[in-house]
């Protein structure tokens, strides 16, 4: 399958529209990402309804540079054996790509907790979904303001 | 390519105490889609899995995809009871695996 740029996208379905006058309809990459992070949701929750509640989520409001965006993930859990959280997706909705990371914790993380810094392409909702051992789906998403773009 | 592990995590820890791992690795971290002075795509090079096991058994591990930046920086949490090696790996994409370990004892 051809890469097109989002510019490439466009411009191709800008052309196609004009020649066929057909509405442009999900020709745009933009939507690739959002589909694709769509799928990831689905996968990842295997059946269950994701709630939010639990995830904490640290993002700047304004990221000045979408090369370097830094992100805290805190999950709530007694992280015993008995109830933890067992995985976390990071995941994007304007990124050449949804996923960001997935982590994993134990019950020796003792806290369902993780900084990295991430690369976000441009302005747009991070979403991160936590998963316990006994299945339930948390969901938390937050909008960052991308100023320079930093391609992911 | 060296990645220079950099760990910070206290040499004495309480039993039981959850306490924070902070890593730093060098590494470019290539998504794919930059392009050099000759127009040419630099080709996707990343570190895709970092590992954190203690006394072999695994603590953390994150899955790394394009989106996380250069030089990665994790950080994150652990609790332990007894004394023992913190060992890291970090994955990159053409296979090579770099190691770091780091020991913790107990404190009283």
């Amino acid at each position: 399958m051809a890469n097109f740029t989002r510019r490439e996208s466009l411009t191709l379905a800008g052309a196609l529209a004009a020649s066929a006058a057909l509405p442009v309809v999900a020709l745009a990459d933009m939507t690739g990402t959002k589909a694709e992070a769509a799928e990831l949701t689905k996968k990842f929750a295997a059946g269950k309804l994701p709630i939010k509640g639990s995830i904490n989520l640290t993002l700047p409001e304004i990221a000045e540079n979408g090369g370097i965006v830094p992100m805290t993930v805190s999950v709530g859990s007694p992280m015993t054996e008995a109830s933890h959280v067992a995985e976390v997706l990071i995941l994007a909705e304007a990124n050449p790509y949804a996923t960001i990371a997935k982590l994993t914790f134990t019950p020796m993380s003792g806290k369902a907790e993780a900084t990295m810094r991430i690369r976000l392409a441009e302005t747009q909702k991070v979403t991160v979904l936590a998963k316990l051992n006994d299945g339930t789906v948390f969901i938390e998403q937050k909008l960052v303001k991308v100023t320079t773009g930093g391609c992911g | 390519m060296d990645l220079n592990p950099r760990i910070k995590l206290p040499a004495e820890i309480q039993k039981g105490e959850v306490f924070v791992i902070k890593t730093l690795v060098t590494h470019p971290m290539e998504n794919g889609r930059r392009k050099d002075a000759d127009g040419s795509l630099i080709p996707r090079k990343i570190i895709n899995l970092f590992t954190c096991k203690f006394n072999g058994q695994p603590v953390f591990e994150a899955k790394l995809d394009t989106a996380v930046s250069t030089n990665p920086y994790i950080e994150f949490y652990a609790k332990v009871a007894e004394a023992g090696t913190f060992a890291f790996a970090w994955t990159d994409d053409d296979g090579t695996v770099t190691m770091a370990e780091q020991k913790v004892t107990l404190k009283g």
